[in-house]
């Protein structure tokens, strides 16, 4: 799992069946400090995030399990929303 | 699996019904030298690791829902051993 930031919603009228009703949300995935790291991604809602917030979500086959037993065609699922991050100072060696 | 160091912690109140009771570590990969490398990954811990300890985990769905002994956990990555010494012969 990753950590990320929530920077927006996409809105798709054609989509495969089985994505109908879901939310789809742009993601900024992030470092330990907070900051940008790597290319942005669409994720699959499965908790009720929304814009501006930090979450953390799962990549790959697993993204499909929040939604069993519907089958959902996806690779990446937000599966929950950060309350609070703690990073200690280990020093980067 | 890869080597890595626990560096923090994470609360989330609302996440999927299967994360419940699990403990979220955010881990950075190191390599032999325990210099940090790429991106910081949450892991969900089954050894009862800590902050600052060098574990072992592995990024893969299987395994990683078995740690939670749920087989539709959406987990891809978990912490399944700590490290107590590392040899490398040559270097």
């Amino acid at each position: 799992m990753q950590l990320a930031k929530v920077l927006g919603s996409v809105v798709a009228t054609q989509k495969d069946q089985s994505l109908a009703g879901l939310k789809l949300l742009v993601l900024q995935p992030l470092d330990s400090d907070r900051k940008a790291a790597g290319s942005q991604l669409v994720a699959v809602d499965s908790v009720g995030a929304g814009v501006g917030e930090e979450v953390f979500f799962v990549l790959g086959k697993e993204a499909s399990f929040p939604f069993l037993p519907k089958r959902v065609s996806t690779d990446s699922s937000i599966v929950g929303i950060i309350d609070h991050l703690s990073v200690s100072k280990i020093e980067r060696v | 699996m890869q080597l890595a160091r626990v560096i923090g912690t994470v609360v989330a109140t609302q996440k999927n019904l299967h994360l419940e009771g699990a403990k979220l570590l955010l881990v950075q990969p190191v390599n032999e030298r325990g210099v940090f490398w790429g991106k910081a990954i949450l892991a969900v811990d089954a050894v009862g690791s800590g902050v600052g300890e060098c574990v072992l985990v592995v990024n893969e769905g299987r395994a990683a829902g078995e740690i939670l002994q749920k087989r539709i956990a959406p987990v891809d990555s978990a912490i399944i051993g700590i490290v107590d010494e590392l040899t490398f012969v040559g270097k």
